[in-house]
C-alpha cells in the first residue's frame, strides 16, 4: 500500500478515530502534497469538434461490458431529444456506462455532440469517499469498482463531481454501482484501447499516455488557432482526469462544470480530517481535567460547610 | 393511564408489591395490570388507533422494500442518491439524539447532580435516536446485510463515513452500557449496576469524543460535494463545526421536547422529584441551548463571510436561508433567552419545539432541498415517505414502552 502517500496519512488519522490504537502519527507525517496521478498512466483525449453523434461508442460499450439491451436501438437519434428531470440531457445509467449528448449551439453549423463516461480522475472522489474501499485506481489509470464489498451507501455517487456512478436500484438482492471501468479487465490491462475508443469511426478519441495526450492537446490548440477553446478540460479539473476534452465551444455552454476548481475533492474534506487526531488526543485529557476540577470544587464546598 | 391513576392505580416503583411479595417480570411488563386491564387501556388510547393505521399501510410497504428493492419505494435517482431515509433518519435523528452525551457530561463529568432527574431521559433519548438512525440506514443501504463490511471485511479508513460507522457503533454500545443501571434496577440485577458505576467516567469521556467526531463527521460528509450543496449551506472549513454545535442545541431542545411530552402524556409514570424539578431543569437546559444557538449563529455567519457568499442572500435561496435562520435559530435564541431571564419554562418549551424544527429544516436543506440546487428539485416518492413515518412510529412505540416500565422518569425504590 505504498501508492498514495497522502491517503495513507489520512488513514492513520481516521483509523485512529476508530480504534485509537492505530494512530501511527509521525510515520505518516510526510503526508500532504497532491498525488497527481501515476506518472505513466493512460488516458483518452476526446476531440469534441470531430464527433458526429453516431453513438457507435455506446453500442461498443454495451457489447464489451455485457450490458442489457437498450430501450431504443443505438441508431435511433430520437434519444438526443430525451430529457431527464429538470430538463437535463440524458446521463449515464445502470444500463449505459457511456451516453452521447447533443447540444444545439447558436451560430455553430452543426450541433455539438459530447460523449459522457467516467473521467477516471487522478484522485477520484468516489474512491476517497468509499468506506469499504471498493474503488481502486490502477497504475494504468482506470478507476475500478469492486461490487463484492460495496454496501450500497451511495456516498460515491454523492461525491462524484461529474455525476457518473449509477446504481442498480431495481435489484433487491444484489444492487451495485454501475460505471465505466475503462475496459480495464478486457483491454486496458493488456495495453489495448477501450472498446468505445476503438469503435469510433471518426477517430474522435485518442488513447495514449496521459502526459503525451496533454502535449498533443496543447499542440492541436496552437496548431490551429481559433479552432479550439484554449483549454483542455480535465487537465487540472479536480486534480486532473484521465479522460480529457478539446472543444470549439466554451465548455460551460455544453454542460461541463467549469467551477470545479483544480483541487481534488478530498482536499475539501481535509479540514475535518485534520481535527480528528486532535480531538482524539486533546479531549480525554481536557475533559478528565474538567471532571477533577469540578469535583475539587465540590470537595472544597463540603469542607466549607463542615467548618 | 393518566385517568387510571386518578382512579387509584399506582404504577410499579419497586420489586415488592403492597403485600410484600415480588413482582414477576411478566407483571412488570404489563405495568402491574392484569392482561385484560392492560389491553383495555391500550384499546382506549386514541394515539394507538393512529399507530394501527400507520402500521396497516406502512408495514406492507416496508416489507415490499426488501422484496422489490429500493427502486420500488424511491425514484431511483442517480442524481439524488440520498433521500429521506438518510436526510431524516440519519442526518436529523442523530443530532436530535445528542442529548445522551451532554447529560452524561453535565452530570457525571461536571458534577451537576441537580440534573440527575433528567440524566436517564437524556441517555435514553440518545440511545433510541441512534438505534433508529441505524434502522433507517438499514432501510436505505442497498445491501443492508453488509452493514459490518466497513468494520471487518473491507476497510476504507480514509473515508468520513468510515468514521461515522465506527463511531456510531461504538457509541451505541457506550449508551447501552450507560443505561444498564436503569435496566438492572428494573430487573433486579444489582451487580450489573455496580459494574457500570465503576466505569461511568470512562464511558462519559468516550461519549464526548465519539460524539464530537461523528456529529461533525455527518457535516463533513457534505464536503465531498462542494459544488452540489448550495453555498449558503456549505462551508469547507466550518461544516463539521456547524453540525457539531447545532447538535448541541438540538439535543438539549429535543430533551426539553420529550420531557414535556412525557409530562403531558405520561404523567402517571413521573415521580415527584421529576415533576417538581422539571421546570427548573428545563430552564437550565434552555440556558445551555441558547449558548449553543448563539455560537451556531455566529459560525453560520462566519461561514458565509469566509467564502464570501453574500450575493446569494439576495436570491430565492437566500430568502429560504433567512427563513431557516430566523425561525429555526434566531427566534428560538430570543425565546430561550427571555425564558431564562423571566424563569418562564413554558416559553422555553415552545422555543425547544422551534429549535427542533429548525434543526430538522437545516439537515433536510443540506441533504435534500438545496442539494443539487443547480439541477432540479427531487420530491420523495410517496412510499419513501410512508416508510419514514412507519419507522419513526416504531421509534415512538419503543420509546413509550421503555418509559412506561424502566426507571427513567421515576426513581426506583430499592428493597430495604
Ligand atoms: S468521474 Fe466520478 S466516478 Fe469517475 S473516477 Fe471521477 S469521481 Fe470516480
Ligand atoms: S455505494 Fe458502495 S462503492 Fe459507493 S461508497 Fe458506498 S460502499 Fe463504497
Ligand atoms: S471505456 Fe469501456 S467501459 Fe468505459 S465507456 Fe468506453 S467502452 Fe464503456
Amino acid at each position: 500500500m505504498k501508492k498514495l502517500h497522502r491517503r495513507s496519512f489520512l488513514k492513520g488519522g481516521l483509523a485512529g478515530g476508530a480504534a485509537i490504537a492505530a494512530v501511527g502519527t509521525s510515520k505518516h507525517a510526510e503526508a500532504a502534497g497532491s498525488f497527481g496521478g501515476y506518472p505513466d498512466s493512460m488516458g483518452v483525449l476526446v476531440d469534441l469538434t470531430k464527433c458526429v453523434g453516431c453513438r457507435t461508442c455506446e453500442a461498443a460499450c454495451n457489447k464489451e461490458q455485457g450490458l442489457p439491451a437498450p430501450d431504443k436501438s443505438f441508431d435511433d437519434p430520437s434519444v438526443f431529444e430525451e430529457k431527464r428531470e429538470g430538463g437535463l440531457p440524458r446521463r449515464t445509467t445502470e444500463k449505459a456506462y457511456t451516453v452521447v449528448q447533443k447540444y444545439d449551439v447558436p451560430g455553430r453549423e452543426h450541433p455539438l455532440f459530447r460523449k459522457v463516461q467516467c473521467n477516471h480522475c487522478n484522485e477520484p472522489a468516489c474512491l476517497t469517499s468509499c468506506f469499504v474501499n471498493a474503488y481502486k485506481k490502477t497504475p494504468e489509470g482506470a478507476v475500478m469498482y469492486d461490487h463484492t464489498v460495496c454496501v450500497g451507501c451511495r456516498t460515491c455517487m454523492v461525491a462524484c463531481p461529474f455525476y457518473i456512478p449509477a446504481y442498480s436500484y431495481s435489484s433487491a438482492i444484489n444492487p451495485v454501482v454501475k460505471k465505466c471501468i475503462m475496459c480495464y479487465d478486457t483491454r486496458l490491462k493488456f495495453g489495448k484501447p477501450p472498446a468505445c475508443v476503438e469503435a469510433c469511426p471518426q477517430e474522435v478519441m485518442t488513447f495514449g499516455k496521459r502526459k503525451d495526450l496533454l502535449k498533443m492537446a496543447h499542440q492541436r490548440i496552437s496548431d490551429k488557432p481559433g479552432a479550439y477553446v484554449d483549454h483542455v478540460y480535465g487537465e487540472t479539473e479536480v486534480g486532473g482526469t484521465a479522460w480529457m476534452y478539446l472543444s470549439d465551444v466554451p465548455f460551460d455552454k455544453i454542460g461541463y462544470d467549469t467551477h470545479l476548481g483544480d483541487q481534488p475533492i478530498i482536499s475539501y474534506v481535509k479540514e475535518f480530517l485534520t481535527i480528528v487526531p486532535m480531538v482524539l488526543t486533546i479531549w480525554p485529557a481536557l475533559f478528565t481535567g474538567f471532571h477533577l476540577l469540578s469535583n475539587r470544587k465540590e470537595a472544597l464546598k463540603n469542607e466549607d460547610t463542615k467548618s | 393511564m393518566n385517568s387510571l391513576q386518578s382512579q387509584g392505580f399506582a404504577p410499579i416503583v419497586s420489586h415488592l408489591k403492597k403485600d410484600g411479595s415480588e413482582w414477576t417480570v411478566k407483571e412488570k411488563l404489563l405495568l402491574g395490570l392484569s392482561p385484560k386491564e392492560y389491553w383495555a387501556v391500550q384499546l382506549r388510547n386514541p394515539f394507538n388507533w393512529v399507530l394501527w393505521v400507520i402500521y396497516a399501510v406502512g408495514l406492507p410497504i416496508l416489507v415490499g422494500r426488501f422484496i422489490y428493492g429500493l427502486g420500488w419505494v424511491t425514484h431511483s435517482s442517480y442524481d439524488y442518491p440520498w433521500g429521506l431515509f438518510l436526510g431524516w433518519g440519519l442526518f436529523t435523528m442523530v443530532p436530535l439524539s445528542a442529548s445522551g452525551f451532554m447529560m452524561g457530561t453535565t452530570v457525571e463529568l461536571f458534577g451537576r447532580k441537580d440534573f440527575k432527574p433528567l440524566e436517564r431521559l437524556g441517555l435514553l433519548n440518545g440511545l433510541l435516536g441512534y438505534l433508529f438512525a441505524v434502522m433507517f440506514l438499514q432501510v436505505d443501504l442497498g445491501q443492508p446485510w453488509r452493514l459490518i463490511y466497513p468494520m471487518f471485511v473491507s476497510l476504507g479508513p480514509a473515508a468520513v463515513l468510515f468514521l461515522v460507522a465506527w463511531h456510531v457503533a461504538t457509541y451505541l454500545s457506550c449508551q447501552v452500557a450507560e443505561l444498564v443501571p436503569a435496566f438492572a434496577e428494573w430487573m433486579n440485577f444489582p451487580k450489573a449496576k455496580q459494574f457500570i458505576k465503576k466505569i461511568v467516567l470512562g464511558l462519559t469521556v468516550a461519549g464526548i469524543i465519539l460524539s464530537t467526531l461523528h456529529q461533525g463527521a455527518l457535516g463533513a460528509l457534505f464536503t465531498y460535494a462542494p459544488g452540489k450543496v448550495h453555498p449558503l449551506w456549505y462551508s469547507s472549513s466550518f461544516q463539521w463545526f456547524q453540525f457539531f454545535v447545532s447538535a448541541v442545541f438540538a439535543g438539549l431542545s429535543m430533551l426539553i421536547v420529550v420531557s414535556t411530552l412525557s409530562k403531558w402524556f405520561m404523567r402517571w409514570r413521573c415521580d415527584e422529584t421529576y415533576l417538581n424539578n422539571l421546570s427548573k431543569l428545563t430552564l437550565g437546559l434552555a440556558k445551555g441551548a441558547s449558548l449553543a444557538l448563539i455560537t451556531y449563529l455566529v459560525i453560520r455567519i462566519i461561514g458565509i463571510a469566509h467564502d464570501n457568499d453574500w450575493q446569494y442572500l439576495a436570491t430565492g435561496w437566500g430568502a429560504w436561508f433567512m427563513f431557516e435562520m430566523v425561525v429555526g435559530v434566531i427566534l428560538p435564541l430570543i425565546f430561550y433567552t427571555m425564558a431564562v431571564r423571566n424563569s418562564n419554562a413554558s416559553l422555553a418549551r415552545f422555543s425547544a419545539f422551534l429549535a427542533v424544527f429548525g434543526l430538522a429544516l437545516n439537515r433536510l436543506n443540506t441533504a435534500l432541498i438545496t442539494f443539487n440546487w443547480q439541477l432540479y428539485q427531487e420530491i420523495p416518492h410517496w412510499r419513501e415517505v410512508v416508510i419514514v413515518v412507519t419507522v419513526y412510529a416504531t421509534y415512538i412505540v419503543v420509546y413509550r414502552a421503555i418509559l412506561a416500565r424502566m426507571p427513567i422518569l421515576y426513581t426506583w425504590k430499592e428493597n430495604k
